[in-house]
């Protein structure tokens, strides 16, 4: 199974999303690099806005998501709720 | 020569302080955490205070409520300084320039006179109510127990006497110095303030700090906010054509259905702590809630006449509607 993952600049704002992708993605595999955080999943990761809001305690947007975002990589299924990540084949 | 760049992964030696690692386990804590748990000294006070020698400085016994840890009434909003500023600051600018908008565009000018009337007299009065939930949650904070419950009620406090302030401006636009006059007039001698005023005063005097937070923050602001603000300003004022009070208003209204989350937070909790917690909280909510609505009726009806008892009846529903939903029926 192809994965996919994110990658989040290391700092105050990115840490609850963290936890709220590795809530709702068990399977995720979080490698902690200076500065950057790389989340790997295998097959697919959601981000729910709802888990991320519960976590940070206000209203989120999810494209605030890029304001810190690195790099990711799979297709992007982005609506106000969730972000998807997957591999179309 | 060659260079080579190569990068090198320092790995910190702490990720948080012990006292947050023994509560979330080893790993980076949030600045509210950071900010909230453990903060209130608990150990080496050895004397007892002079003003009260029945109390400890920071006595867990002062209220009838119980918990095994008072850190667990934490704020879903996660407020500390720093971020609680910030989210004012961001409102008061909201705030002022709602101000500025009314006042440039003569809107005061346009209002039908009767509206403005009702305006000013159900809205300049409450700021007495708005000092009086200052003062309350002032005290809350003083003799609550645990900084992640007393902070959230300080923010709490300053948050009111904001509103206050809101209130007197909204006074001095609609009505100048007069209108700030005959708010004092009517909260002191007028017939239909004097239960909300006994209610407040009353208040005054509670001395459990959990108590004071159901009769101010859960009972009293959650019957007068959705009915000032949502009914009679943004609902019967708005729709008759004064919707510049509703724009005047619109931080009270926003800042309500914030608090509010953090209200039930912290009676959830609470209740679902002991039933023995959950029975007070159910006496304390309802003896207060009663109060609250009867109190709040004449005012209702300066706005609403004769519709009066009609919503305030269905606001004390939602009221009792809300608290089922976090472990509280009355």
């Amino acid at each position: 199974m192809s994965t996919v993952f994110i990658a989040l600049q290391a700092n105050e704002d990115t840490r609850p999303i963290i936890d709220a992708i590795v809530q709702d993605n068990p399977t995720a595999i979080v490698n902690r690099e200076p500065a950057m955080v790389k989340i790997d999943v295998p097959g697919s990761m959601t981000i729910r806005r709802e888990t991320i809001e519960e976590h940070i305690g206000r209203a989120y947007d999810l494209q605030e998501l890029q304001i810190n975002l690195i790099t990711l990589s799979g297709h992007v299924d982005e609506d106000e709720d969730q972000f998807t990540l997957r591999w179309n084949s | 020569m060659q260079i080579d760049l190569r990068t090198v992964s320092i790995k910190q030696q702490r990720n948080t302080f012990d006292h947050l690692a023994r509560r979330f386990g080893d790993k980076p804590a949030s600045r509210y955490q950071e900010a909230s748990y453990d903060i209130q000294a608990t150990e080496n006070l050895h004397y007892r205070p002079t003003w009260d020698p029945d109390q400890l400085i920071y006595d867990a016994s002062i209220t009838k409520i119980v918990m095994a840890d008072w850190y667990a009434l934490k704020d879903p909003r996660q407020y500390f300084y720093n971020n609680y500023t910030l989210a004012r600051a961001r409102q008061q600018e909201t705030a002022e320039a709602n101000f500025t908008f009314v006042e440039s565009r003569g809107l005061v000018e346009m209002l039908p006179a009767e509206l403005k009337q009702v305006a000013l007299d159900v809205l300049v009065p409450l700021r007495h109510a708005a000092w009086g939930a200052n003062m309350h949650n002032s005290f809350i904070s003083g003799y609550g127990y645990a900084a992640i419950f007393t902070q959230a009620c300080m923010f709490h406090a300053m948050d009111n006497l904001g509103i206050a302030q809101y209130l007197s401006r909204l006074g001095l636009l609609l009505g100048d110095q007069e209108a700030l006059v005959d708010g004092k007039t009517a909260w002191m001698d007028d017939e239909a303030w004097q239960p909300l005023r006994r209610y407040v005063e009353d208040c005054l005097v509670v001395r459990d700090p959990f108590e004071l937070f159901v009769a101010q923050n859960v009972a009293l602001d959650g019957l007068l906010y959705p009915l000032v603000y949502e009914r009679i300003v943004d609902g019967t004022l708005s729709t008759q054509g004064a919707s510049s009070v509703a724009m005047l208003c619109q931080f009270m209204s926003d800042w309500f259905d914030e608090t509010r989350k953090w209200v039930d937070a912290v009676i959830k909790v609470a209740a679902a702590e002991s039933e023995h917690n959950r029975l007070i909280l159910q006496e304390w909510t309802d003896k207060w809630s009663q109060r609250a609505a009867v109190a709040l009726l004449p005012v209702a009806r300066k706005a609403l006449a004769a519709d009066a008892e009609e919503v305030v009846g269905e606001e004390v529903a939602a009221f009792k509607a809300r608290l089922k939903k976090i472990g509280v029926d009355i």
